[in-house]
């Protein structure tokens, strides 16, 4: 049996068990659905479109927050890469990085920037942006001495060399750091949407919690599972494609 | 005039926190012609590959001067040098024929002339059909001559080669050596040829200079009685024997020195 084999049978085994146990009484229905009903409550949900909006302005804000992280880390990664004094001074820094509640600033976020989408996004901006800076350093500073070398030979600036030298060499690792931000841009957003705002994923699933709403809350959360793990497939496929030219 | 000269060239790398200075070379005075075929071989850590880097403008000399076509060369490669180094440099994420595109989307020129001149390398180096591979897919020595073809796509005047066949097996090198000569001979541009190898030296080279252990000094440069004509096939020349011997015997002691002092490159 594959390892992917395994990985379906553990999630199927999984799904059928806790609908025999939610059938069976041995889970309250007031705690959770069968997992068939949560499946069947969220294709009325998708069908009767009254969640689109806030499932749009939801993936807008993680795409917003990722697309801004993987940018901003990419170029801050490739700056402080070149300069080996602020390397030294904010490496540190990065590495108690994510020991720092970013949602204890959601309140300050809320006082200057208002109660928009701009405090979400930047909660997912800021939980994704450090894995994007790391890992590029770390795909840089793996760059053979050779490539730079031949960077001069071909008389590139710095600039050319680190867009047609540098940072396709650093690919996979910084592809790592893109993976981790779309990961974070979804916990920080939806995060964030729970805590304090009027629209999106986060708070319908906060809303319907709050009033005992299992067939919106359960559907809520699965589709929110599913969007996250077909965007990670994506990636892992193309992750696969790109180490596959690299990789005998 | 010479194409390429050195007056004088010196280097030392300066003490650091942890290493004292270290006089890896020179002073040095050479003087190499146009089109031709120059090999340096010396003892590990004598300074040849910094010497390489020294000419190609990596690097640049603690004293003296390095000039190439008249022109001193200073602080940044100059235009017309093309370099191909020991350790494999063609990009994995490029495929054979972008590899050697690389060097020309510098350069002004029409797609169909970049086209024509990579489609010329492609069959030079005989990875015409390979062009759409990327590197994972080749043998080390068909990456090796990617990265000639994209050095030669540039039509350089002046060719640096630092060991570029040293990771690969014996009967590879002399192949690769007649492909090497024969290029030389289409292009007829100047050549320097870094190697460890006495006989790739005396095989290949219109003329060999020999440097000490370090700090790397030229001790004799040997011209060798080869014609433009020459390949692989004149190992079996008795006059190759003679040409290695007298390596060999410059190289010794310099060897047992270097080997004495540990033979570190700095």
């Amino acid at each position: 049996m594959t390892p992917r084999a395994v990985r379906l049978a553990l999630v199927i085994g999984a799904v059928l068990l806790l609908e025999a146990l939610s059938r069976l009484g041995a889970i309250d229905r007031f705690a959770m659905l069968p997992p068939s009903e949560i499946v069947w409550h969220l294709g009325r949900i998708l069908l009767s479109a009254q969640y689109w909006p806030a499932i749009a302005k939801t993936l807008g804000n993680v795409a917003s927050a990722c697309a801004a992280a993987v940018v901003a880390g990419v170029v801050l990664g490739a700056l402080i890469h070149r300069w080996r004094g602020l390397r030294e001074t904010l490496d540190p820094l990065f590495a108690a990085y994510y020991a720092i509640p970013v949602y204890a600033f959601y309140p300050l976020f809320i006082v200057v920037f208002g109660l928009g989408d701009l405090p979400q996004v930047l909660i997912g901006f800021m939980l994704g942006l450090v894995a994007v800076i790391v890992n590029t350093l770390n795909g840089l500073d793996r760059v053979p001495r050779v490539l730079t070398k031949t960077a001069r030979i071909h008389r590139l600036n710095a600039l050319s060399a680190a867009i047609r030298i540098s940072l396709p060499c650093a690919a996979p690792y910084i592809f790592t750091g893109i993976k981790l931000a779309v990961a974070y841009s979804f916990i920080g957003v939806i995060g964030a949407e729970l805590i304090m705002a009027r629209t999106g994923l986060g708070y319908e699933i906060g809303y319907a919690y709050n009033n005992f709403d299992n067939t919106v809350m359960y559907p809520l959360i699965v589709l929110v599972l599913a969007i996250a793990a077909s965007v990670n497939a994506v990636f892992h496929r193309w992750e696969k494609k790109m180490l596959a030219r690299r990789r005998a | 005039m010479a194409h390429l000269e050195l007056r004088g060239v010196t280097r030392v790398f300066p003490a650091t926190a942890t290493t004292a200075a270290v006089e890896a070379l020179g002073p040095i005075d050479l003087a190499i012609e146009r089109g031709e075929f120059f090999a340096l071989v010396g003892p590990s850590g004598c300074g040849k590959s910094t010497l390489l880097e020294i000419i190609a403008g990596l690097i640049g000399p603690t004293a003296g001067a390095v000039t190439l076509e008249g022109r001193t060369i200073a602080g940044e490669v100059p235009d017309g040098v093309g370099i191909v180094f020991q350790e494999d440099a063609s990009f994995p994420w490029l495929t054979v024929r972008d590899n050697i595109a690389f060097g020309l989307r510098q350069a002004a020129g029409t797609a169909a002339e970049t086209r024509a001149r990579v489609d010329h390398a492609l069959m030079l180096m005989g990875l015409a059909d390979f062009a759409g591979a990327y590197p994972v897919q080749l043998s080390g020595g068909m990456r090796q001559r990617v990265c000639i073809a994209r050095t030669l796509v540039q039509r350089p005047r002046l060719i640096l080669l630092d060991e570029p066949f040293g990771a690969l097996d014996q009967q590879t090198r002399f192949l690769m050596g007649d492909e090497l000569i024969r290029l030389w001979r289409d292009t007829t541009a100047t050549i320097v040829l870094i190697t460890h190898s006495l006989d790739e030296a005396a095989m290949l080279a219109d003329r060999v200079g020999v440097l000490s252990a370090r700090p790397g000094r030229l001790l004799d440069v040997i011209r060798t009685p080869w014609s433009e004509q020459r390949g692989s096939g004149i190992i079996a020349d008795p006059r190759f024997g003679a040409v290695t011997a007298r390596l060999w015997q410059l190289l010794r002691e310099e060897s047992l020195r270097a080997m004495a002092a540990g033979g570190a490159r700095p």
